[in-house]
This record gives C-alpha cells, structure tokens and sequence, in this order.
C-alpha cells in the first residue's frame, strides 16, 4: 500500500536576551529555584508587563532572515488557562496577528535509506510569533507535594510554525537543524536543546495520494533529532497500521518516550481547553516601524544559504563540502578566515570538514570550543599549500598545534617537517635507485605498473618521507620511462 | 479644621500652626470615634501613618515641604502599599501584605503626604453600593441607611465624614464619580492612560483609572499634581509633559459652551435628580456659560457593553488569584483542581464570581464574535459619539447617578437594577474620557445630588476650571453631615 506522509513544526525558540520578556528578571539557565522571579514573575497583583524590546529585535531579525512579512502592527493576546506554574492564569502569547507572517526556509535533505540522492526543498514557514514560557512544576520537591519554580516564567519564546509541508522523518529532521542552525547563526538564540532553548512539536498525519489531509497527532516537545527521527518513524507506521486495521486516528496530544521508542497518547481532542484568547489590554498593539526594520536588516549577517551558494558558485566547493561548511556559523566564519589568507578553498575545505572535525570530534567540543585558532590553522595550511609541507606533515603540525599551541613555521621548523622540493636533489636519489633495483626496473619497463608504488616507496624511505610527493611522482614517471 | 480645603491645611502646616503628627493624630482619633458608624477603613495603621507624618515635619522644617506634604490621605485599598494589608475587599487577599508600593503611593511618599489608611470598597471594585466587600457595607454619612455608593465608598464615605483630608478611588464604570456623587464630595476620574496604573490591583484595565476623592475640585486638581505623570512600568501610561491641573482654576467661564446630551435627562432620571442637574445649569449660564443641545445617541448600549468587556477582562485579571502562590487556598482539598474550585469558590464574593462568569462565557469559543468583539466595535461608536458632540461644546454636563442614595440591601437582589446606576458613568470610561462629579443640591430625601461633567481628552484642567467657578458661586460642596 502506497501512504503519504505530511508533517508539521512548532519550534519554540528561546531568545538570547539577558531578561524576560514583560520584566526586567534574569533568564539564566540553572539558577536555584526561584530566585529569579520577580514581582512580574510571580504575577503579585498588580504587577504590569512591560515588553522587552530585545525580544522584539530578535523576532523581527528572524523574520527577515526566512524573507518573511513582518506584521507592521501585531497584538500580543492572552492564553487562558490554569496550572499552578502559570502564574497569572494565562500566558501572554501572539493569536490572530502575530509579528512575522509567511517566509521560508530552503532545506538540504539526506536522505536516510538507501541510495537515493541529497535535494533540496523549500519549506514554508506560516508565522512566527513572540510569548512568554511558563514556570516549571517540580513533582516531588518536597514529600507528597509539587514544588513551582517560576525562574522560566516569563522567558522570552519565538514559536516558529511551519506549513505541513515535509513528508519525511529525514524532511522534518533536515528542517529542524537547518532552523536550529539559522537561529543561532543570526545570534537570536543559543539552540541549546538541553536546556530546551530550542523544543519541537511534530504535527503528523498519513493519507493516500490525492485524498485530502489525513487527521493529525502531535509529538510535543522533542529536543533532540535522533528523538525526533525515531518518534516520526514510530508515529507513521503506528498510523498506517492503524488505518489498515481498519481503525480511525484521532486528534491526539502525544509524547514520545526515548526509552521504549514509542509514542503514547498524552490527551485527546475532547480535552482541549477553550483558552479564550483576547487581546492584552495591558500592551499596546506592537509597531514595527520601518526605520526598525532597516536597522534590523543591517544587522543581518550573510545567511547561510547565501554562503553555501557562495562556496558552491565563487568558490568552486562541491554541494557536500558548502553544506558542511555552512553547518555552523563558526565553522563557515573559521573557513572564511582561512581562505582569506590561504586562498586554496578546496585545501582549507578538507581540512576543515576532514581532520578539524573529526578532532573536535573526538574531544566532545564544538567549534566555538575549538583550541586551534583561524590564525594558527592558516598557518598551517599555507605551508601544506606552499608545498614547504605535505600533507602528511600537515598532520603532524595540526596535532601539535591541537594538543600544545605553538606556530606551524616554529612547529614544522623543530619537527624537521619540510620537504625536499629540490629537483637536483630528488632526481640523485631517484637516480640512485634505478641503479640498485635494476630487475624490478626492468620487470616495471616490461609492463608490470604496480611496481610503481614500489619505487615511491622506496624514495620515500630514502629521503626520511621528507620528498614532496608530486615532484617525486613526476621524476620517477620520467625516470623509469627511461 | 475639618473643613479645611488642601490648601488651607498645606498653609497651616507650613506656618507651623499645627504639626503633621498632631494633624495625622487628630484624624486618627475622629476616625477611632467615627469610623466603627460608617466602616469606610479597612485597614488603619497608627504607627506607620505617625512615622510618616513625623518624616513629613522634618521636611516642613527643612522647608523642603511639597503642596501636600503632611496632609494625611486615605488610600483605597486597591493599591499596593508595602507593608501595608491590601485586601481589594476581598476575602481571596484577606491576609495579604503588599511587598511594593503602587506607582500612585509612590507618587504621594515622594510628596510627603500621609498614609492614613486604606478604605473600604467592593469586592475587586466590582459593585456601585459598597455592599460586596468582605470587610462589610459601608454606609453613607448623610444617612446611614444608605450606601455610599461604589466601589470606592469607603472613600467617598470618609471624604464626606471628614475622616481624612482627601482620597484616592479608582474608577472603572463610575466608582470614583458615583460615590463622589452620592455622597455630595468632589472626584475626578482623568483620561484613561494619565495615572499609571501600576501597583493598582486590576479589574478591567482597559478602563480602570486612578484618580481623586476630596472635598473641592481646587483639592482634585492638587491632588492630581501628585498622582499623574508618565510611568514606564505601566505600557498604557502616556507619555506627556507634566500638568499644573491648577493652572487654569481661576479663568472666567464667560463663552464656555456645555453641552447638555438629551439622552441624559430621559426616562430614568428621578425628578428631584433632574432638577437639581437644571439648577446648576442655570448657575452656569448665570457665569457666562452658553448651552448647547447635544446627543450621544448610543447611551443606552453603554451598560450592555460594559458587562461584556469588564467582565470579560476580569475573568482573566482575576486568575492569578488561585492560592497557589500567595491570598487565600481553601483549608481541605483531594487534588489540584479542587484546589483551585475550593479557594476560588470560598475566596471570592458572589458579584465578583458572577461576572467570572459572564467574563468567561463571552470570551469562549463559539461565543466571542458574538458578544466581545460585538462589544468592542459598539465601544468605538460610543467614543464616536463623544469625539462629535466635542465639535459643538467644551465640556458635558449631565448627572452623575439617576438617584441619589439608595438604600442598603435595596438593590441586592437585582443586579441589572444596580448595574443601572452608573448608565450616565460607563461611557465615559468606554470612550477613555476624563469624567468627573460635583455636588449640586440635595434630592427629596436630603441627601446629596452630583452634577458630572465629561471632559475631552486632556482636559482636565478645563473641567476643574468650570467645577472650582461653580463651587466658587454656589457652598454645596462645602456643606457635610452632621455627625
């Protein structure tokens, strides 16, 4: 049976602002239990909020980073309901006119079965919108009792809501990162999902090809992608098994759980509140002037779709190495700043996406973590690309520079790391060689090539791995010729 | 002494004549004789109001002294003041101590004034008689079998009693005019956005207004000094230069032109009420003062729309208040959210949970179109209505309640009769007008008549000018109850 499948995102993003988003309360991560809510936090009555006009920046950057209408005037409205980590008994959140309309957000896929090929897709984002977080309950703090720890409340979130659009797990899994990478790119949130600076909910439903949208059920708050991929996959096939049982879907709130790999049904459709949204009338409605607008332009940085095009078209990368690249704003910064000074774009790209990776790999860091600085790495490949080092050497300087700082010049210069590029030099020793192995000279003239390897390895040896290998090559090629 | 205006006892203070603890004690001590009678204090605090009051003589000494430095003022207990119990006449905060200051008290500390008190009023200011607060009714010092008015009646009350030299109230659909009225003081409520309402516990803030309950509109607008200016913690705060609402106090009403709304004096109005609105028309005429026929032809949707919006707006301001965090948590309950019915249930007055109810049922889905945004547009015709009658007249004048006076218990069986009384008030707020009430007279019943006067945007000095003219001809508003 041939099924369709069409999701949905809800991300919420934590802006990066220092204080909330209607107080002036710290939104520190990790701070003891309410010690950072204030008179407006609490909601003590009252109390007024006051918006915060960093959070504002942030959305509006957002939005014209994903080329999206940005609403001149916008309302923040109330979201009625009651939980003890709600202080005021409604969440001030964006309904009918939020602060950012349609845009999009161009993905690159990969594909995860098989040998079907990367592509890219363009997704449409429907809204983005400001609101405050709630609180958190703390079940068992203290013995029979939920403790409320309203250090959260009031954080400043942008939920990002994207058309369903996607029809895969790998759809879905390349939007979320190509968001989270764009949100931190331009600075409005640091994307740490373990602090769930950046949640998802996954809105999924199956259908036959040409039948309208089957009904939907959402996966809340993922926060990571390896979550993500496996809850859709379980939630597809749970569908499709469902339906071909003769069953129906209903309308659910669902949570995967990452130990069973399943997904479970949290509250039905008839449980859903009326959150009788109205305007605040505590705010003014939001104006975006256009003078604001040009300034937030102007604090754009170029996108990484820009970049990536960039790499691809000025640069000559092929679409891997560009993806890589731009995976990361400090990666693609780092990259940037060494082909400024190297000027080998595809030498700088390996190095980069190959060796500096793997290492900051294997060290549990990430870019920004990173203790070889652009300086240093440019150092080093200008050697490599000036063929004073091969690229082996390379790796020996690169390993030297990682585990105790230093120069590569210093560094090669100590280590004895220079090659010979002197032809007069190799060509003696090539020379030397074809005397000493005149029988598998003979057997290579006769026509047995694989002997090549052989005679490189041979001058290798002879001159200490220090012989730059592409002259090496050439002089043995015309050398053995005879 | 009693009787003296802001200005007199401001001179009096400052001329040594008497000391601002003396003078706090002497209002301290009427109200310990006085106040059991009318209930118009919930919360008296000797010890602190003496400190204040002996700060404020070291300034009169300094000769650092402000307009109302040393003057002892009630202040309703809808404001935040810290360390001060502030029950919004509820029993949901009974117990509740206040960690901050109201941008209002503020205002009056950084003026030296004295805190009296904190004075009685409805229950979260929902209620025109007084008669929803927890701490009990409140009752009218012309007659004490009749309500104050509300929902600042505590205030008015005290005002009236001469228990305090000036009050604040706050005023939503009427609550500062119709118990200024019904109990022949002065008060004003000034365009909405002019005091800031933070630290003011909320009822509909889209229409609560802070403003002053005193004894002349020459103490309103001193009064106003203290209270108005830009606060940026409150986003509906205006951001204008600072008024002197004193400035134009004196200027003659010769070619003022009042406009008198035909739909004010229609079916509803009590005779006497009506007559004593004319006779203070003829005084200004008498002044100078041209009269101009004017209409407001959507009056009659003022309170229909007003039950929807207030209590829409309500329904949420007052969720905060589910005793998870702070007021009152019922005794016994199985689990959340029979916690939150109980205290909710047991902390709450019957007015106040009615119009949860009605807030609630008129923001629900299905139901919204309907009634809230319905209420909204016919909001904007009544401001419409105003913004053309302010092309043919300066100010408006009419009653401020169609009776005087009821009588306690009276309309406590029928809400829409009490809701009724503030048909000439709720406009005003709906359109986020200055409003204000005068005495003029006294009904059949001897007790008193308010004239109000509706004002357009910002013109409050304007409006205190045409209400200190008339109270410079006529003595009403110096005229209080015999004790």
């Amino acid at each position: 049976m041939n099924w369709e499948i069409v999701i949905g995102l809800e991300v919420h993003t934590q802006l990066s602002t220092h204080t909330k988003i209607f107080s002036g309360a710290s939104t520190t991560y990790g701070a003891e239990p309410n010690t950072q809510a204030d008179a407006v936090s609490i909601a003590l009555p009252g109390v007024l909020p006051v918006l915060n006009k960093g959070a504002v920046e942030r959305a509006v950057k957002f939005g014209l980073a994903v080329g999206a209408h940005i609403a001149p005037r916008s309302v923040f409205a109330r979201k009625n309901y009651f939980y003890p980590d709600l202080p005021k008994g409604y969440q001030i959140s964006q309904f009918d006119l939020p602060v950012v309309g349609m845009g999009a957000l161009t993905i690159q896929v990969e594909p995860l079965s098989g040998n079907a090929k990367p592509y890219e897709k363009v997704v449409r984002i429907t809204r983005a919108h400001l609101e405050e977080d709630a609180g958190k309950s703390v079940h068992g703090a203290t013995q029979g009792m939920t403790g409320v720890d309203l250090n959260r409340a009031g954080t400043p979130l942008l939920e990002i809501v994207s058309e369903p659009d996607m029809c895969s797990a790998a759809e879905a899994v390349a939007y979320a990162k190509t968001l989270h990478n764009l949100v931190r790119w331009i600075g409005i949130s640091d994307g740490n999902m373990q602090e769930g600076s950046f949640r998802c909910d996954v809105n999924v439903s199956v259908r036959k090809p040409g039948e309208p949208l089957g009904t939907r059920r959402e996966i809340k708050n993922l926060n990571s992608f390896k979550y993500m991929q496996q809850a859709i996959d379980f939630e597809v096939q749970w569908q499709i098994d469902t339906i071909e049982n003769g069953g129906k879907i209903h309308q659910a709130t669902i949570l995967f759980n990452p130990d069973t790999g399943e997904t479970r049904a949290m509250r039905s459709k008839e449980d859903a509140h009326d959150y009788r949204y109205f305007p605040d009338p505590d705010l003014l409605p939001l104006d975006i002037t256009p003078q604001m607008l040009e300034a937030m332009r102007a604090t754009l940085p170029e996108l990484p779709e820009a970049r990536r095009a960039r790499y691809v078209n000025d640069l000559g990368l092929s679409a891997y190495d560009a993806n890589s690249l731009t995976s990361s704003r400090e990666m693609a910064d780092f990259f940037d700043a060494c082909v400024a000074t190297v000027s080998n774009a595809k030498l700088c790209a390996n190095w980069l996406i190959g060796e500096l990776s793997a290492q900051l790999n294997r060290d549990g860091l990430d870019m920004a973590q990173c203790p070889v600085s652009t300086g240093q790495m440019s150092g080093m490949l200008a050697r490599i690309s000036d063929n004073t080092i091969s690229n082996a050497g390379g790796k020996d300087v690169f390993r030297t520079l990682w585990a105790e700082g230093g120069d590569a010049d210093t560094i090669i210069e100590a280590k004895g790391l220079k090659q010979v590029s002197d032809s007069g030099a190799i060509e003696a020793l090539v020379d030397e060689i074809i005397v000493a192995q005149a029988d598998k000279v003979a057997e290579y003239r006769s026509g047995k090539d694989k002997l090549f390897g052989f005679f490189v390895g041979l001058a290798m040896k002879a001159s200490k791995g220090k012989a730059n290998p592409a002259q090496l090559n050439e002089v043995l090629l015309k050398k053995l010729a005879g | 002494m009693f009787n003296q205006t802001l200005t007199q006892i401001g001179a009096a203070l400052r001329a040594k004549k008497i000391s601002s603890v003396e003078l706090t004690q002497t209002y301290l001590d009427r109200i310990a004789t006085h106040n059991p009678a009318f209930n118009a204090y919930v919360t008296v605090d000797a010890k602190t109001s003496l400190a204040q009051a002996l700060a404020a003589d070291k300034l009169l000494a300094s000769g650092s002294a402000q307009a109302l430095t040393g003057i002892p003022i009630a202040q309703k207990d809808i404001f935040c003041a810290k360390g001060w119990r502030t029950t919004c006449g509820s029993k949901m905060l009974s117990d509740f101590i206040a960690p901050y200051d109201a941008h209002v008290i503020e205002q009056f500390n950084k003026a030296g004034a004295v805190n009296l008190g904190k004075t009685n009023m409805d229950e979260f200011a929902m209620g025109s008689s007084n008669e929803t607060s927890y701490f009990g009714q409140v009752r009218n010092p012309w007659n004490e079998k009749a309500v104050p008015g509300g929902s600042s009646g505590g205030a008015a009350s005290a005002v009236a009693a001469r228990l305090c030299a000036a009050a604040t109230g706050t005023d939503t659909g009427g609550s500062i005019r119709q118990p200024a009225a019904l109990c022949g003081i002065t008060g004003i409520k000034p365009t909405y956005g002019t005091v800031s309402r933070y630290g003011m516990i909320a009822f509909a803030s889209s229409l609560d207004q802070a403003g002053p309950m005193a004894k002349s509109a020459e103490d309103c607008a001193l009064m106003l000094n203290v209270m108005t200016g830009f606060d940026e913690r409150d986003s509906t705060s205006l951001q204008r230069e600072k008024e002197d609402y004193t400035r134009d106090l004196n200027k003659p009403l010769a070619g003022m032109r009042i406009g008198l709304p035909k739909e004010f004096f229609a079916e509803g109005l009590s005779a006497d009420v009506g007559s004593r609105v004319q006779e203070a028309i003829a005084e200004y005429r008498k002044l100078g003062a041209t009269i101009v026929g004017i209409s407001l032809p959507n009056t009659r949707l003022a309170v229909p729309v007003y039950y929807v919006l207030a209590p829409a707006e309500a329904s949420s301001n007052l969720s905060r208040f589910d005793g998870v965090r702070y007021g009152y948590r019922a005794p016994e309950y199985t689990d959340l959210a029979d916690m939150y019915e109980k205290s909710r249930s047991q902390g709450f007055g019957e007015e106040v949970k009615r119009r949860i109810m009605i807030g609630t049922y008129v923001l629900s889905h299905g139901y919204y179109d309907a009634y809230y945004l319905q209420a909204q547009k016919i909001r904007r015709l009544i401001a419409q209505d105003f913004t053309d009658a302010f092309k043919q007249c300066d100010v408006i004048m009419g009653p401020t309640s169609p009776s005087t006076a009821f009588n306690l218990g009276e309309k406590g069986d029928d809400p829409v009769q009490m809701y009724l009384s503030d048909i000439y008030t709720i406009a005003v707020n709906l359109a986020g007008l200055p409003g204000m009430s005068i005495p003029c007279g006294f009904g059949d019943n001897a007790l008193p008549v308010g004239l109000q006067i509706i004002g357009n945007y910002f013109d409050e000095a304007r409006m205190l000018n045409a209400a200190h003219q008339y109270q410079l001809a006529t003595d009403w508003h110096t005229r209080c109850p015999q004790l």
